[in-house]
């Protein structure tokens, strides 16, 4: 890909935002390349919508500058900023056809009538909306009606679009359908896209990179896969992933010149764990997920130990082993064709490698 | 390059200034006349509202003397209660001279009474149309509504002639009737909207729980209305304390209620007007509506939204 | 199997609405074709059921207070309805404007629909008298040549009354179009200003048509009024002068009550309830064939 070539398309600049007394954004800083698809995930209430709302220019920033596309559009208006946007409840104007909708904002802006009709035709090709040009919102479903609206910011030509949680109000079908959809769409268009959600399987999908929030600050921004295997705090580490990792609370010690994981009588040495910084020793939390512990596969691995399965959860593909380690819920991932029994006592073995330490205080990666 | 580093000057905080700062932080705002202007549109609708009730408060502060002098809208010179006082006790209307308290206690025994009533049979009514509706339960209800937008003037000369029969026109208990059948449309319509948006489940675990008709409606719906009862009633009282026609029409000369005494004292025209005393009356018989729609505030507007909302 | 036992018959329910079957059957129904049966009778003081035909119909359209009457509310009606509306709806697109003492603008705006329309006539009355409100008060300030006294003429009595109907009137329709306005999705404001329309052009062309709902309940809540008007007129102008801002609910009560003729009074009450009728007619079949339309789809 050239992206990087091509530069930053949008940037965030030391942004705040204030409501009254309360900080909902803090001093971010985000840069986005050119052609390149970032996701803004986060739980609700992290400021992750108003941090799109204002990139779109649809609220006013407390400090701070935006960039799009080298230009300064701080004070511009919407419009004027060269992006085009799609919310959640679709905002299609409930009176007019899909072909209005499409058209009105070109209309107001005084473009040239064939230019109008060339862009729609382009927009409904892409997506595939000709057949509902005539309709009226309220006779299409509900991905049709997306579809549309990611149209209406496709006919604008801008370079960037924001999506704010566009496929939230979708079943888990019609949800996964349009995620693709809106993949190939990317593929096809080499936009910026900017993309809004708290839904983690959209964002590790979707995403060249993912931006985490929480409370108003970015805790990390990386490429989905290292954000997923190195995350940097304790809230992305649970945050993604489903099932969640398991976390062991216990304490960091150090034995002769190998550091280890101490809980209870559980005790994991760390000698193939890459440490962030200088260890020290004290309270810590252990996290590793489900999926890198194996289930009696014999004694290869740097640590393993015995346990009992307490409970069964078949998923299908594969299945979910609850058991207790140090006294603390553990979940191990295993396939279906190697599920134990309820109360069988099975070993448990993983490479502290794919582990995550993170301080018990800070939450931080240790 | 970054844009950063194409606009590398540091944000200046001073945003007034011309020379290619770049934009930082919020957006100056500056008072757009649009503004001003919507202000000003307000603040004129505001005194279109509020000069006239300024006017009779002034007025009716007034001696007569004063009055004549023609300063409508200058305060009292020498502010006097008397006006009120007489409005109350010695207002005449024809060749009574009692003032409005007779009507005060009219519309008082009116209004009560009327208020209960009605609002019993209507939650009654919308409980029933709600859960229980039998054959011709909802072709009763249409009769009902259509009765909400019925002209007065055509059921009103039955009604005389059907309480006439019975011997209740002109009487408190014939008042009291006529505004329970009036009410009934709009708080049949209120109550009805009102169960229907709660959960059916509620009514159909009680009737699990083998409770019959009575015990649901007492039990389990009357404790859950409470919000749209204090709707209602704010309605009623407002809606029957300012109500005319029917008052002059089946109250009966000794139940007139404060509306019509009003009218009488203001529009009979012997002798002087007092105008003071009549801006008084007038005051007074507005009062209490008005303590209700500043006592309640927002439940007074959600009580017309309400009343407005068709089935 | 559901429907069975709701829709069975019972008794309790049955007898718990005895005053709502007797309000619609008795009054709504009974009540007014006793109504329209003695608008065909030569009743006087009391019914009579001499039947007479179209008599009292024909006496009725040949009766110029009645005409004036009809003349007015038209009149009346097309006027307050419309500067209701229109006055109604800028209040609440400028109160949509974050606008600072929203409260108090509120109040001020609704508390006249608080009160009696009585209180409101008799307001009016003292406002524009000639020898009290306005045009002494700018006859003292100076301007001698000041003349605004509608009451006192027959031609502009009606325009007070128009006035006197907003005053009283406007509140509501500001405080129904503004509950709508505000039900308005969020992001359909948003859309519009990415898509760069103006904020006139999004309350006419998109949000406007989105409160439907709004402007249809504010209509039909004025209409009922207009037809209505009673107590307005009796406490501003009682009519007059002479039979100028006669109204048909004013002329209805008369004939019973002043002129004691009960049939052709309750000729001029069918003549009320006949546009009424068809209205109500028409939005039926409006929602009638919506439903069908929707079941259609479905």
């Amino acid at each position: 890909m050239d992206m990087a070539q091509n530069g930053t398309s949008v940037s965030i600049q030391d942004l705040s935002l204030n409501f009254g007394a309360v900080s909902v954004l803090k001093t971010l800083n985000l840069d986005v390349a050119q052609g390149e698809f970032v996701v803004l995930l986060g739980p609700s209430g992290c400021g992750k919508s108003t941090l799109l709302n204002c990139v779109a220019g649809l609220l006013d920033i407390s400090e701070g500058r935006i960039f799009i596309k080298g230009k300064n559009v701080t004070w511009e208006e919407p419009k004027d900023r060269g992006i085009g946007m799609v919310f959640q409840s679709y905002a299609l104007y409930p009176q007019m056809t899909v072909e209005k909708n499409l058209s009105f904002g070109l209309r107001v802006a005084g473009l040239p009538r064939d230019e109008i009709v060339k862009r729609i035709a382009r927009a409904a090709e892409i997506l595939q909306i000709e057949p509902l040009l005539q309709r009226k919102p309220s006779a299409l479903s509900g991905g049709q009606r997306q579809r549309v609206a990611i149209g209406r910011a496709l006919v604008r030509d801008v370079d960037v679009f924001l999506f704010d949680e566009p496929l939230s109000n979708l079943d888990a079908k019609l949800r996964s359908e349009l995620r693709v959809e809106i993949k190939l769409l990317h593929r096809k268009l080499q936009n910026t896209m900017i993309y809004v959600t708290h839904d983690q399987i959209e964002a590790m999908t979707l995403a060249d990179r993912i931006a985490v929030m929480k409370g108003g600050v970015i805790q990390q921004l990386d490429a989905p896969q290292t954000i997923y295997n190195r995350p940097v705090n304790r809230f992305v580490a649970g945050f993604l992933g489903s099932p969640a990792m398991n976390f062991v609370e216990g304490r960091l010690e150090k034995h002769g010149d190998g550091w280890s994981f101490v809980a209870e009588d559980l005790k994991i040495p760390l000698g193939t764990y890459q440490f962030d910084g200088q260890p020290e020793a004290g309270p810590a939390v252990f996290g590793i997920r489900p999926e890198h512990v194996s289930l009696n596969s014999g004694t290869g691995w740097p640590f393993s130990t015995s346990a009992n399965v307490e409970v069964v959860e078949p998923m299908g593909s594969d299945t979910l082993v609850w058991l207790k380690l140090a006294q603390q819920k553990f979940s191990v991932r295993v396939t279906s064709e190697r599920t134990p029994q309820n109360d069988e006592a099975v070993t448990l073995g993983f490479d502290p490698m794919r582990a995550s330490l993170f301080d018990a205080e800070t939450g931080g990666r240790i | 390059m970054t844009a950063a580093q194409i606009t590398a000057i540091q944000p200046v905080q001073d945003a007034q200034d011309q020379t290619g700062v770049a934009p930082f932080g919020p957006k100056p705002r500056h008072v757009s006349p649009g503004r001003i202007g919507i202000y000003v549109f307000l603040v004129i609708a505001a005194l279109f509202f509020l000069i006239p009730v300024y006017i009779m408060i002034v007025t009716s502060l007034k001696g007569m003397p004063e009055i004549r002098l023609g300063h409508l809208f200058s305060l009292p010179a020498e502010p006097t209660f008397q006006p009120w006082a007489d409005a109350w006790l010695h207002a005449c209307t024809g060749r009574d001279c009692n003032g409005l308290s007779p009507g005060f206690y009219n519309s008082l025994k009116i209004t009560v009474p009327s208020v209960i009533i009605s609002i019993i049979c209507a939650s009654i009514n919308g409980y029933a149309l709600t859960f229980w509706p039998y054959k011709g339960a909802n072709l009763l209800f249409g009769l009902l509504v259509f009765g909400a937008f019925v002209p007065y003037q055509v059921v009103i000369y039955p009604l005389i002639i059907g309480l006439s029969s019975v011997g209740l026109f002109a009487t408190l208990p014939g008042i009291i009737i006529v505004h329970t059948i009036f009410g009934m449309p709009i708080l049949t319509l209120l109550f009805r909207n009102f169960y229907a948006a709660l959960p059916v489940e509620l009514f159909k675990a009680a009737r699990v729980d083998g409770a019959g008709f009575w015990r649901i409606f007492f039990s389990i719906m009357l404790p859950m209305s409470v919000p749209i009862t204090v709707v209602a009633i704010i309605l009623q009282v407002t809606g029957i304390w300012n109500d005319f026609l029917f008052g002059i029409v089946f109250a009966g000369r000794s139940n007139w209620p404060m509306t019509v005494q009003l009218n009488n004292i203001v529009n009979t025209t012997t002798g002087v007007r007092e105008y003071n005393v009549n801006m008084a009356a007038t005051i007074l018989t507005a009062a209490v509506p008005l303590i209700i729609y500043f006592v309640s505030g927002r439940w007074f507007v959600r009580g017309i939204a309400a009343g407005a909302v068709k089935g | 199997m559901q429907r069975s036992w709701r829709r069975r018959f019972h008794l309790p329910a049955v007898i718990g609405t005895i005053p709502m079957i007797l309000v619609a059957v008795g009054v709504f129904v009974i009540g007014i074709g006793f109504s329209v049966l003695w608008s065909f009778t030569s009743s006087k003081l009391f019914p009579t059921y001499d039947f007479v035909g179209l008599a009292q119909y024909r006496r009725l359209w040949a009766d110029s207070r009645w005409l004036v009457s009809v003349n007015n509310i038209w009149f009346f009606g097309l006027m307050s309805i419309s500067c209701n509306m229109v006055f109604g709806y800028l209040l609440a697109v400028f109160m949509d404007q974050r606008i600072r003492q929203e409260d108090l603008f509120r109040s001020i705006f609704l508390y006249p629909f608080a009160m009696s329309l009585i209180v409101t006539g008799l307001v009016w009355q003292w406002v524009l008298d000639p020898n009290l409100g306005l045009q002494a008060a700018m006859r003292n300030l100076g301007w001698s040549s000041f003349s605004f006294a509608p009451l006192v003429d027959a031609n502009t009595a009606i325009y007070a009354l128009v006035v006197a109907g907003i005053w009283q009137g406007s509140g509501v329709t500001m405080a129904i179009l503004l509950a709508g306005l505000r039900g308005v999705d969020e992001e359909i404001w948003k859309a519009a200003r990415v898509d760069g329309i103006p904020t006139w052009r999004t309350h006419l062309s998109i949000v406007a048509p989105m409160m439907k709902g709004a402007f249809a309940t504010a209509f039909v809540l004025q209409c009922v009024g207009v037809v209505r008007v009673y107590d307005l007129v009796i406490a501003m102008t009682g009519g007059g002068p002479g039979i100028a801002t006669s109204m048909p609910a004013v002329y209805v009560i008369q004939l019973i009550t002043v002129r004691q003729n009960v049939g052709q009074g309750m000729a001029a009450a069918t003549m009320m309830l006949l546009p009424v009728l068809v209205v109500l007619a028409f939005s039926g079949l409006v929602l009638w064939r919506r439903n069908r339309r929707q079941e259609a789809r479905v």
